[in-house]
């Protein structure tokens, strides 16, 4: 389908303008999501976005499937009810780096270590946008937000490496300069049989950006060219070469564990009979 | 458990999952708790039993988060806990209210605060029942007394929770959920089922009504048609709609009118002796069968007692409490509790009406001879 007919189809077209601000990454990742979605030729009535709080989680409110947006950090936990009530249908959760990696931290591991077939998308822009540019737990070292002005003093999360270790299957990193790689990594999350991982590195210029002197929208992108590092070129480079850096690439991509509601399934015909 | 001419002996936590199932729940989701937990056991082991599914939660807040999310399936869920997870789970029940998805909450209430005592009965919940959740919201919450009238509310519940599209409580406590009695189990129980919008395959508007105590149709996510919700203030099509305060009171107002001008049907309650009563008794759940008992012994000795026992606790019966009020020249809580129905019926009662609370909040239920005891110097004259 052609870009027209994939954003015809996929978005309402009187929801738009999105609320996001201009330079926002967030748009970028909802074009990628949408186009990844056409290529995996989901079911558009199957689709269930479910969705937290801040500003990675309004991205349900503009595209038409079902969605459900939930209270702060809970939103793979609604999800998760949703696709143990009916695994035929493909669930997506929406998230951001707060309400992923801080407050939904729990849900994230649990979800990752039971492999149940959600798809999570988060949108990691090293802050809290949605309520003015506080210190996420993504956040590197030293940089300044509104809640950390003599630097940060906390070292950031992992958050790939953190999936793959909590046992997710499909676990990947890319950035929004990157559009190719960042839809194949979705469009293969989409369509991978267990709990897929697809963390989107993003800029927000509005806030994260011009606290810390690194230009508008088009130069945080050309910055993503030094700071994301593909894994095969990270295996080239000194510790000290990647301080501060992001490894892009597929971190995880396993077929050697059964996703959890087919699981289930087997156990509902083995337990079949009476009360 | 045998099931003996339609009769079997079960817990009040065994009523709770079985009549739970008979209603069609489907989906349950919860964390271990005492003194809750059986609920969650049985669960585990009926559910697959009958097609549906048990998940446990990597906590309580991601439970009713499970269920509220098996809702939109159309699948009836519900969790069951006790305090500690009950207030874990406050968020998530404003978030069943405002986007208006039935699903049932059991709360097995213990002594608290905190931790409290995990293992023996109290009523220290009944107002966090209430206005546990921030906001102004409306609740629904049913309180049993018996191992059979667990089992029939818990029915009741999930029937209410789908009538009005919201998710409805039920209290029941440590000694209740562990008491074993006799439960006649019904062969035909009425269901009410979900109401389901006509699929036209556009995208369905699933907070549209016509006059603001209308409750539209739901939908299952995953069906023929396509529709969103948010737990921020929403337009019809369930698209955040925070800039008009006229929503905003339209929204708000519309939830509660759904529930308050249908009481008839939501309301429940039982009386025992209250034609000629001079004192009333209002009570709640397992201990109010000690206030009825006590309501004969208080006649022995000459004084007439009466008993008005809410069985739906939340919104209250005010209207027959105000009748019965009238005809009574005090009345009085009989509350596991430092006494917060008290507060209820001197809102209902008249200026010069003595109204007291006996209460016991100990970790036991309460005695005979202390709710005797406790009315006789309440109304004693000073």
């Amino acid at each position: 389908m052609s870009e027209k007919h994939v954003f015809e189809k996929y978005l309402i077209e009187n929801r738009l303008p999105t609320m996001l601000c201009p330079g926002c990454g967030n748009g970028i990742v909802y074009g990628a999501l949408l186009r990844a979605i056409d290529r995996a030729g989901l079911d558009q009535n199957k689709i269930v976005i479910s969705s937290g709080i801040g500003c990675s989680g309004r991205g349900y409110g503009y595209m038409d499937f079902c969605g459900m947006h939930t209270a702060h950090g809970r939103g793979l936990a609604f999800a998760t009810g949703a696709k143990m009530a009916d695994p035929s249908l493909h669930v997506i959760f929406l998230t951001g780096d707060g309400d992923c990696a801080s407050i939904g931290g729990n849900h994230f591991i649990h979800a990752c270590r039971r492999n149940i077939g959600i798809t999570t998308i988060m949108m990691n822009n090293s802050n809290y946008g949605m309520t003015g540019g506080q210190y996420s737990p993504t956040t590197p070292e030293g940089v300044r937000t509104k809640t950390s002005v003599y630097g940060n003093m906390e070292p950031p999360f992992d958050i790939c490496s953190l999936a793959v270790a909590a046992g997710a299957t499909y676990v990947a990193r890319a950035g929004t300069y990157y559009i190719k790689e960042l839809t194949d990594y979705i469009t293969a999350a989409l369509m991978h049989d267990g709990f897929s991982l697809v963390e989107a590195m993003c800029d927000c210029p509005t806030l994260y950006g011009r606290l810390n002197g690194q230009g508008g929208a088009p130069a945080m992108m050309k910055l993503q060219k030094t700071n994301l590092v593909p894994m095969e070129k990270a295996k080239t480079m000194s510790e000290e070469e990647l301080s501060g850096k992001h490894i892009t690439g597929v971190y995880a991509d396993r077929r050697d564990r059964e996703e959890f509601t087919a699981r289930y399934d087997r156990l509902i015909e083995r337990a079949g009979g009476k009360l | 458990m045998e099931n003996n001419n339609g009769y079997m002996v079960m817990t009040g936590n065994e009523a709770c999952i079985r009549g739970a199932i008979a209603a069609g729940m489907r989906f349950f989701a919860g964390y271990p708790i005492t003194p809750a937990t059986e609920i969650a056991e049985m669960a585990s082991e009926l559910l697959p039993r009958v097609g549906g599914r048990y998940m446990q939660m990597e906590d309580e807040l991601g439970s009713l988060a499970a269920v509220i999310g098996a809702s939109f399936v159309g699948v009836k869920a519900m969790t069951a806990s006790s305090g500690p997870g009950i207030s874990l789970m406050q968020e998530n029940l404003g978030v069943g209210i405002i986007e208006e998805i039935p699903c049932v909450i059991v709360d097995v209430m213990r002594q608290g605060p905190c931790q409290g005592v995990a293992t023996v009965p109290a009523q220290g919940d009944l107002m966090q029942s209430r206005w546990g959740t921030h906001g102004d919201h409306p609740a629904i919450v049913l309180v049993p007394c018996s191992v059979a009238e667990v089992y029939a509310e818990t029915v009741r519940a999930f029937n209410l929770s789908e009538r009005f599209r919201t998710p409805v409580m039920l209290l029941s406590d440590a000694t209740l959920a562990h008491l074993s009695e006799r439960v006649r189990i019904p062969e035909h129980i009425e269901l009410y089922e979900r109401k389901t919008a006509p699929s036209d395959k556009r995208r369905f508007l699933p907070y549209k009504w016509n006059e603001p105590d209308e409750i539209a149709p739901m939908p299952h996510f995953g069906g023929d048609t396509r529709w969103s919700v948010t737990g921020i203030v929403h337009d019809e099509s369930g698209f955040s709609s925070t800039g008009s305060p006229a929503r905003i009171a339209e929204l708000v107002k519309h939830l509660h009118n759904k529930i308050e001008h249908f009481l008839p049907e939501v309301e429940k309650y039982e009386e025992y002796r209250t034609e000629d009563a001079e004192v009333l008794i209002v009570s709640v759940g397992l201990v109010s069968r000690c206030a009825r008992a006590a309501v004969d012994e208080l006649r022995s000795r000459g004084v007439r007692a009466g008993l008005f026992r809410p069985i739906t606790l939340w919104p209250f019966p005010e209207k027959r409490l105000s009748e019965l009020l009238r005809k009574v020249k005090c009345a009085c809580s009989c509350e596991m509790n430092e006494g917060q129905l008290v507060s209820i019926i001197k809102q209902s009662a008249g200026r010069e009406q003595r109204v007291f609370a006996v209460t016991q909040n100990d970790g036991t239920v309460m005695k005979i001879d202390a709710i005797v005891s406790g009315v006789l110097e309440g109304c004693r004259d000073e």
